[in-house]
Parts: C-alpha cells; structure tokens; sequence
C-alpha cells in the first residue's frame, strides 16, 4: 500500500506532510457541469497543458475520461490556430 | 445530395463554426471586404449565419509564414453538409488566409455559444484571467 505521488500535483501543494489527509481529486467538468470545452479560449486550455505546452495526464488534473478526450481535441484544435503553442518554453 | 434536394423542407442544416485567420498585411479596406465576402459565401449558398466575430488582429502563438499576428474571424452558421468543402476549397484558394478550421457544432457548444454571446461568461473571463497570470 503505498501513496499515489503528491509531490508533483500542484494542487496538493500543501499536504506535504504524511499526516495531513490527501485532498481528494474531482473532475472539474463533472463538478461545476461544463459541458462543452471551448478550444477558442486559451486561458482556460492553459490549465490543462504544463510549462512546455504538453497536455497534463489525468492523474495530475483529476479530470474523467470523458472530459480527458475532449479537453485533448481542443487543445489540438487551439495549437492548429496558433490559440496555444506546439511547442513551448516557460509558458507559464 | 440528390435525394436531400427534392423539395426545400428537406434540405438538413447542421451547425458549424468556422474560424479563419487573415494574413496582417491586408489593410483595414481589405479585410472588411473579405469578411462580407465570405459572409455573403455563405449566405449565397444556402447557408444561414448564426453569428459573427471579429477577434481583430491578435498574436499568434507561433510564427505562420513568417508571421506573428493574424485577423481572426469566426463565422456561426447553419449550412447543408455538402457547403463545407466548397467553403474551404474556397479557403484553401485565398492567399489572404492563413489558417482554416471548420467545426460541427453539438448541442452543448450551441448552448455555450449563445451564453457566451449573452454575456454570461464576462465574470468567469475575468477571473481566468487572474488564474491564468
């Protein structure tokens, strides 16, 4: 039984230590019921990609896979309209 | 296409989005007479326009050749299935544009788009933003 890696998840930034409990991940989209990611609007996409412009996995954003597929089309169609970089440095 | 045609009621439109990036060295005259002429594209092709949008020249977040910035316009519409590759062979003969992308619509970007139109959006935008920084 060992822990699911925290020290990368910028959302649990703060519970670094063993004894605090882990905040639990949530879909976003199945929580606040977006139902449609728009792939016009870069500040939003920007939470889904890291510094370099890679799309982040699921196990850091806590998103469900069906949010996943649709945040990953829209990122692709941002970079195909120059909304987001293919390829980046210090995007953040 | 035929069999769609036999009488007018029956010709289905669907629901797309086109956004179309102009080169920035068109002047102000010339970009004006693009949009209306792809407008009229549409509207002279059975199409229907739903909404329009002009985001006015704005940095692109790579170089298109050679090129930092770019008018992007959005075009809303309903069209019959066949229009969409007359519209982009269109595209693809203009050396005014850059970069095409035509989307179908679902139900869900319908909704999305008629709130944002409504100005429903603006407090959330704003508070992106602030994430975003």
């Amino acid at each position: 039984m060992s822990r699911p890696k925290t020290q990368h998840n910028p959302a649990m930034v703060f519970n670094t230590t063993p004894e605090t409990p882990l905040k639990k991940k949530y879909c976003r989209f199945k929580k606040n019921g977006i139902k449609y990611i728009d792939y016009k609007d870069a500040n939003f996409l920007m939470k889904f990609v890291n510094e370099q412009g890679k799309i982040l996995p699921r196990r850091i954003t806590g998103t469900s896979l069906k949010y996943q597929r649709k945040i990953a089309l829209a990122v692709k169609k941002a970079r195909h309209l120059a909304v987001l970089p293919y390829v980046a440095d210090g995007l953040k | 296409m035929a069999a769609k045609k036999t009488t007018k009621e029956q010709v289905v439109l669907n629901d797309y989005e086109s956004v179309i990036i102009f080169t920035p060295v068109l002047s102000e005259e010339q970009l004006k007479d693009a949009v209306a002429k792809y407008r009229s594209f549409i509207t002279d092709n059975g199409g229907e326009m739903v909404h329009e949008e002009n985001w006015g020249l704005t940095k692109l977040a790579y170089a298109i050749d050679k090129k930092t910035t770019g008018f992007y316009i959005i075009y809303e519409y309903k069209a019959p299935a066949e229009f969409v590759a007359k519209f982009e062979l269109a595209f693809r003969r203009d050396e005014r544009i850059m970069r095409f992308l035509t989307t179908s619509l679902d139900k869900h970007a319908q909704v999305y788009n008629q709130r944002k139109r409504n100005g429903e959006f603006n407090q959330n935008k704003k508070e992106k933003q602030q994430e975003g920084k």
